[in-house]
């Protein structure tokens, strides 16, 4: 499905964003799974793992200035994100959180990378399976927290409620607990990085079509136009991509957390 | 086969994208796990250590100044006490060495006064006896003169002229003129 647009004496067809900017094949003739997206989720994997073993050699009780840098980031997680929302027992919980926000971080800011210019997670796959190992984590601490049989009634038949009211509000607490939690946390990355990258592209791609091919000069100024203003975007987008990675990890943390608390 | 609502972007492409996602999250991970955040933990292990110890150090050297401090004040406060005490001495040994000098003066002068007074007395007696002595001869020779006979071998004249003498020192000694 690629639509064409013809603008009025355009000497070019103008062909706008859409989901197929979004679709890749394999890359030097490969399979067509064995993509960009994917190569640049396995960057994202070694420049995460990099960084950090990098990071953590030769620590000294007094920090030096580069050490002084990578501890930030180290306690932003650890203690910004890890204790805040876990409490006494939030060590377990770093390595995991410490990855999350890399790992998703480096793949958001593949999107204004000059390089990549794509956001790994903008193809949703990448993003499910975030979900889906935020949702093993977060369940697999209640069930090591209170067993089986604890975890689920204290997730799904919160105390303090009216026997009766229980028709109400288990199912509810199940679909929030169980169904609604991994969906909107891949879908919310997932949309966030998605419907940035389309507005980058509409900015850059018709903002060039305009100024290129434009009929009149006021489509050569508005292309221009369009053009300068897709930096304000590329600025907006490094702190969209900072704040969803950011976003993912503690709404993680907050999940663990309320499985792993004694009362609901 | 085709689903029956088209999810469109909402499902993955390739399957591919889910199984890499979790495999590089996992490995991801486990690394970390391994190697990085035990390095930080240690680290910050080691720095609790290092500030507690330092801070325990801290206060150590502070007990132990405050210490000596409070032994300088005590010796301080014992010189002082023994100078005082000392001072205090000297003024009693002085007041009593003044005392005794002026004790000792005294008795000397004293014992002069009265050596003077004994002197006094035995020249005053001596010359007494010796004026006696010549005022009863010069009496006699007078009162012979005047009676016209010799009274020096009378018994009579000789007790005669001693109760004048008697009588003039009883009037020297009641204080009348001689």
């Amino acid at each position: 499905m690629r639509p064409l647009i013809p603008l009025e004496g355009a000497t070019a067809s103008y062909e706008p964003p859409s989901l197929h900017n979004f679709q890749f094949g394999g890359i030097y003739g490969g399979p067509d799974w064995l993509n960009r997206p994917l190569v640049q989720a396995v960057a994202a994997a070694i420049i995460v793992i990099a960084f950090w073993l990098w990071a953590s050699r030769q620590l000294k009780t007094v920090p030096t200035r580069r050490q002084f840098v990578f501890e930030y980031f180290y306690e932003f997680i650890r203690n910004g994100v890890a204790r805040d929302a876990l409490g006494h027992d939030f060590r377990k919980y770093v390595p995991y959180l410490l990855g999350l926000f890399s790992f998703i971080w480096v793949n958001n800011l593949f999107e204004i990378f000059f390089l990549t210019m794509f956001p790994t997670m903008a193809n949703i796959g990448y993003a499910w399976a975030l979900a889906i190992i935020a949702w093993i984590v977060y369940n697999w601490a209640g069930v090591r927290r209170h067993g089986v049989g604890g975890y689920l009634r204290r997730s799904l038949f919160p105390s303090g409620v009216p026997a009766p009211l229980y028709v109400l509000v288990t199912p509810i607490e199940f679909m929030s607990n169980i169904l609604i939690r991994p969906l909107t946390l891949g879908l919310r990355l997932f949309g966030n990085m998605f419907a940035g990258h389309l507005v980058v592209l509409v900015f850059v791609v018709g903002g060039s079509y305009l100024m290129l091919h434009g009929s009149q000069p006021i489509y050569h100024v508005a292309g221009v136009v369009s053009l300068l203003f897709s930096f304000l975007i590329f600025a907006l987008e490094l702190l969209v991509c900072t704040l969803q990675a950011y976003i993912f990890t503690v709404l993680t943390a907050q999940y663990v957390a309320s499985s792993i608390a004694d009362e609901h | 086969m085709t689903p029956m609502i088209d999810f469109g972007p909402l499902l993955p492409e390739y399957p591919s994208e889910i199984i890499m996602g979790v495999l590089l999250m996992v490995v991801v991970w486990l690394v970390l796990r391994a190697k990085v955040v035990p390095m930080f933990e240690q680290m910050y292990v080691e720095r609790a250590d290092k500030i507690q110890g330092g801070m325990e150090r801290a206060s150590k050297a502070q007990a132990e100044a405050e210490a000596a401090l409070a032994q300088y004040r005590a010796q301080l406060d014992g010189a002082r006490e023994e100078a005082a005490k000392i001072r205090e001495d000297a003024k009693a040994q002085a007041a009593q060495i003044l005392a005794d000098q002026r004790q000792r003066a005294a008795d000397e002068a004293a014992a002069m006064l009265e050596q003077a007074r004994h002197q006094i007395e035995a020249e005053r007696h001596q010359a007494a006896e010796q004026l006696r002595g010549e005022v009863g001869g010069l009496a006699a020779t007078l009162a012979g003169k005047v009676l016209g006979e010799s009274l020096d071998d009378d018994t009579r004249a000789k007790a005669t002229i001693d109760r004048f003498i008697a009588d003039l020192e009883a009037g020297v000694s009641e204080g009348q003129p001689a």
